[in-house]
């Protein structure tokens, strides 16, 4: 194990510096801004609003439809290309899955809640600062939720099992690394979002989704507050 | 055309009032901020009012144009982003995109801003690429002005990645900033009825007859035009619309650093 410290100095279940806001795309039904380390996320809740084409309605509850997207210069490297690619229509995809078992749209059949992620800069988990945000910004916009949603990467850096890999730590040369973005909803102790990059033992899987867990609930009561300062009466 | 909508707004401006209770040529509260993606080599943050807009600028290295084999090359783009208004949909920018894109385009390319010549890296086969995408995370009205100062900004903001032989290396920033001649501003007047306007609210642009940009240098020569909207201009419409374009590009200029 030679990953002892690591390259930024934060302690093995140590989260990057967070930020949360709701209510800041006054357009929106609901919005969020949600900030992990380098990595920033906004969005956007419209509706529920009448699904076209029709064939796609489901007459017994409204379907939730997530859109992540990286902003053109929100890569350290090359400029992205505008538009859905593989990857961003199936971590859209994977979203809307981390985020359906909360949303209750029994309520509005037929039509459809559209969640739009927008990333200006990203450095490394943007798939889970975008389901922060989108969590927050459901409930913002009163979407009738049974829990909020947090979601973390956890993984192994040469050996050692550590919570939320930045991007020096997902690229690390000298030694085998393993990342597992997850969403996690307390109320029920379930993960909504399980996705897996790289070798780990059952042993060391179960640590980090420990370990998930209880940086999970750290985003929840950040994402709580925000809602908080927004929607409590002052004083 | 909203008739009604346009009676309503044409009743206030008769009374020398809009919507949101400013004068005519007034514009909303200005913010600006710059280095607000770390990800890009230089970007920008403007709100007038609730109107929020974002600017990245990347770097590429490519072949210059035959016809300019010592000059690097600047693009601009705009995505109208579904996040930022139920009017946007998803999907490849439709025509508002692209005339956005355009008219910012021409605003900053026909003032000269950039001294290309400067962004040959080897005659005849490469060059720098300047490019800037804009992407509006709140459209409450007035992307053009919006958008030709976020971008302005974001050029002004952003520094050359270090080269290694034919390959960017994005990790090291030298401390080169893009070389700059002039720093054009944008200025958008609405006519409705027999009023014009800047900076309107999106009940203003649904209802206009015409709309005329105005980009200006530094010395307030006009570099760059785009009429829009459904109504033709007379002369002196034209006039007006250019003194009261020149007059605020002075205000607006400020916010340029």
């Amino acid at each position: 194990m030679a990953y002892k410290k690591r390259l930024d100095g934060r302690k093995f279940d140590e989260l990057r510096p967070m930020e949360a806001k709701v209510g800041v795309i006054k357009n929106a039904a609901g919005s969020a801004y949600f900030k992990i380390g380098k990595t920033t996320a906004y969005a956007a809740v419209y509706g529920p609003k009448d699904l076209y084409p029709r064939f796609l309605k489901n007459p017994k509850k409204g379907i939730l439809r997530c859109n992540y997207n990286m902003m053109p210069f929100s890569g350290s490297g090359d400029r992205v290309r505008p538009g859905p690619s593989r990857r961003s229509r199936e971590i859209s995809l994977v979203t809307t899955n981390a985020l359906l078992p909360v949303v209750d749209l029994d309520g509005v059949p037929n039509s459809v809640v559209d969640v739009f992620i927008e990333l200006p800069q990203t450095d490394a988990g943007s798939r889970c600062a975008g389901i922060c945000a989108a969590s927050m910004a459901l409930a913002d916009a009163g979407i009738i939720m049974k829990d909020l949603v947090g979601a973390i990467s956890v993984g192994i850096v040469d050996g050692q099992v550590l919570i939320d890999l930045d991007y020096p730590e997902e690229a690390y040369a000298e030694g085998d690394v393993a990342d597992v973005p997850i969403a996690y909803i307390p109320s029920t102790d379930e993960f909504s979002l399980l996705q897996m990059d790289g070798k780990i033992s059952q042993k060391d899987l179960i640590k980090g989704l420990e370990l998930a867990k209880k940086g999970a609930n750290q985003i929840i009561e950040i994402q709580r507050k925000a809602l908080r300062q927004k929607f409590e009466v002052q004083k | 055309m909203n008739n009604e909508k346009q009676d309503h707004v044409l009743f206030y401006l008769k009374n020398g009032l809009r919507y949101d209770g400013r004068k005519k040529e007034e514009y909303r509260e200005i913010e600006v901020e710059t280095g607000i993606s770390k990800s890009a080599e230089g970007s920008a943050r403007v709100k007038f009012g609730d109107t929020q807009v974002l600017a990245g600028v990347k770097f590429e290295i490519g072949k210059p144009y035959p016809d300019k084999q010592e000059e690097g090359t600047m693009m601009i783009m705009a995505e109208l982003l579904p996040l930022s208004s139920s009017k946007f949909e998803s999907g490849p920018p439709g025509i508002q995109a692209i005339e956005l894109a355009r008219v910012v385009d021409r605003g900053i390319r026909e003032s000269g801003a950039i001294d290309y010549k400067k962004l040959c890296i080897k005659p005849g086969e490469l060059v720098w690429t300047i490019i800037v995408d804009i992407l509006p995370i709140n459209d409450a009205g007035n992307l053009f002005d919006t958008a030709a100062l976020a971008a302005m900004l974001a050029i002004k903001n952003a520094k050359f990645p270090k080269l290694n032989g034919d390959k960017i290396d994005y990790k090291t920033h030298t401390k080169e900033k893009i070389p700059l001649i002039e720093e054009p501003v944008s200025i958008t007047v609405l006519k409705i009825g027999e009023h014009f306007i800047v900076d309107p609210v999106p009940d203003e642009e649904e209802v206009l007859d015409a709309r005329l940009t105005v980009a200006l240098t530094n010395d307030s020569v006009i570099c760059a035009m785009q009429k829009g909207g459904e109504h033709p201009l007379s002369m002196d419409d034209i006039k007006t619309m250019i003194e009261i374009a020149t007059k605020k590009s002075k205000e607006l200029r400020k916010h340029l650093g």
